[in-house]
């Protein structure tokens, strides 16, 4: 009995200090991640910085359909919240109908960038070479920054489909919803990296 | 799972959604603005700096976590940092060739 209440003591410790290794380990993902990112908008700042040449991206990219993606991805953010909201609050439908507005934002996301790239490579712009005679670094760096981010969208939703197969087989309850809250970690941290993508790429001249 | 999370009330998301798409608008505002470059780029970087806050804040309820989990999730902003704080001599190295 005296070493039951032990172990009773050192679990409710530990659960007092960890959040579960599936939240923990998708921080730990996140800040690994987020250092990728970092390494990547340093190398853009730097190559930016370091360039003569370098256009005003307002003047080559369509800055006002990206600020509608931009606000497309943020309505996501808010879909995703209520998601796990709803689910907390025993409400199955609500996690359902907010899980495929979240994925239905992602996958707009997707099909606006995918104009946008498919516009631009029309025009001459590739990772090697664009017809404005300005600094080949830029189309580089604006493919390789905004599809680096695209495959995380593109993952995300794919996961989002994931839990949400398992949401409509009833998998997820108010005492069992820990999946829904991880993928919306994953989720609101792609939104964040492109608030920082939208500013640093197509904003600042 | 909510092991490390304070006990708090569920904040109001659409509050935090219209605060995000009014700094949306703000930023494309600024970045209209014609002259004053340093202004509008310190500008830019704090509205984006502000708007990733507050989802990190009340969307991943990082508000609401214990403060260990907090330091562990803010370790990469300081390591960003020192990457930045790393890259700077060769940008100056870049801007004095330019302009000479």
């Amino acid at each position: 009995m005296a070493h039951a209440a032990t172990m009773n003591d050192v679990e409710r410790y530990e659960n007092q200090l960890t959040p579960g290794w599936g939240k923990l380990m998708m921080w730990v993902f996140l800040c690994s991640d987020a250092m990728s990112f970092a390494g990547l908008l340093a190398a853009y700042g730097a190559v930016r910085l370091g360039s003569s040449d370098w256009p005003v991206p307002a003047s080559k990219l369509d800055v006002p359909l990206t600020a509608l993606n931009t606000f497309i991805l943020i309505c996501s953010s808010v879909t995703m919240v209520k998601a796990l909201s709803a689910i907390k609050h025993g409400d199955r439908k609500g996690l359902l109908g907010y899980l495929a507005a979240t994925m239905a934002g992602g996958a707009t996301f997707l099909g606006i960038q995918a104009y946008e790239w498919t516009h631009l490579i029309h025009e001459g712009m590739t990772i090697s070479s664009n017809p404005w005679g300005v600094n080949t670094l830029f189309g580089a760096t604006f493919f390789i920054l905004t599809g680096f981010h695209g495959c995380h969208v593109l993952s995300g939703v794919i996961y989002l489909f994931c839990i949400f197969v398992r949401a409509a087989q009833g998998a997820y309850t108010v005492e069992n919803n820990s999946a829904v809250e991880i993928v919306g970690l994953y989720w609101h941290f792609v939104d964040l990296i492109w608030i920082l993508v939208f500013t640093f790429v197509y904003l600042i001249a | 799972m909510t092991g490390t999370t304070k006990d708090h009330a569920e904040p109001n998301y659409w509050m935090v959604w219209l605060a995000l798409a009014i700094l949306t608008v703000i930023e494309l505002l600024v970045a209209r603005v014609q002259g004053a470059r340093a202004f509008v780029i310190f500008s830019l970087c704090a509205l984006a700096l502000a708007k990733a806050a507050l989802v990190a804040a009340y969307f991943m309820h990082l508000k609401f976590e214990k403060y260990a989990l907090i330091l562990v999730v803010l370790s990469p902003l300081v390591l960003s940092g020192i990457l930045y704080v790393g890259l700077v001599p060769d940008a100056i190295t870049h801007i004095h060739w330019l302009m000479h």
